[in-house]
């Protein structure tokens, strides 16, 4: 599991490489917040290469959107598979974020 | 870790971990392994059995032992070409499963960044049991394969 970070045309993106589970939801949490504290404001979090999501995965999405929203931000998700678009709809969490189908639709979004 | 006794209709996996987080990926990995081998589609082991088992594991080790690196978590799968019984156990007193789920869906609740783990056992898994055994306060997943 691998999260990295870049900045393309102005957005932080998050790359997830692996699984988002209990065991490194708070690795996500602080680069994310130490790029919200250094001013970020447009954030995307790209889940091509995520493997599953667990209940703690998903409550770190939760909590970095709220705290994005609270800073004048916005968090976007992309690339959802499948069996993760089934995750967000289970739990209604499609309803909370703006997904988009692909990386440079979320960005064009912005 | 270790595998348990197993044939080639029938795998069984049998391990004792520490009271650790980080240990999850590696059991789901092997469960995940074995699913593959018995001819589990790709929806069923990546989304509900991988799900599914590592909320079972989390909840065991941050609810049930309290997060006490003191303390171990037993798994034993049991996969064959019908399904698979995974039962999750730990030191813990053990919880009403009714009483502890909740629904995360609700307008109220949606926002939540916490207690979605139950319900998702629940939505992914044909059954979720609780149950005192020698083993301790376990947690029994059971699905079929499709």
């Amino acid at each position: 599991m691998t999260f990295s970070i870049k900045t393309e045309g102005g957005v932080v993106v998050v790359d997830v490489e692996g699984q988002l589970i209990v065991g490194n939801r708070q690795e996500l949490k602080q680069k994310i917040l130490e790029e919200l504290d250094r001013g970020a404001k447009k954030f995307l979090i790209d889940f091509t290469r995520t493997g599953y999501i667990d209940s703690s995965g998903l409550g770190v999405l939760v909590s970095l959107s709220k705290k994005i929203r609270d800073q004048g931000g916005e968090l976007r998700l992309a690339n959802l598979n499948d069996d993760l678009k089934t995750l967000f709809e289970l739990t209604k969490l499609d309803t909370l974020f703006q997904i988009a189908e692909t990386r440079e639709g979320a960005l064009a979004s912005f | 870790m270790r595998n348990g006794r197993s044939t080639p209709s029938a795998r069984v996996i049998e391990v004792d971990i520490p009271n650790d987080v980080r240990h999850i990926e590696r059991v789901v990995e092997l469960v995940q392994r074995e699913c593959h081998e018995m001819a589990f589609g790709s929806r069923q082991v990546m989304l509900n059995v991988s799900v599914a088992l590592t909320e079972a594991l989390s909840n065991a080790i941050l609810r049930g032992n309290g997060d006490d690196p003191g303390k171990h978590v037993h798994v034993h799968a049991s996969v064959d070409r019908s399904g698979i019984v995974v039962e999750v156990a730990d030191e813990g007193n053990g919880f009403d499963l009714d009483l502890c789920t909740a629904d995360p869906t609700t307008p109220e609740n949606v926002g939540r960044e916490d207690g979605r783990g139950l319900f998702l056992m629940q939505k992914l898994m044909d059954r979720v049991e609780r149950f005192e055994a020698s083993t301790g306060n376990v947690v029994r997943l059971t699905l079929h394969r499709i």
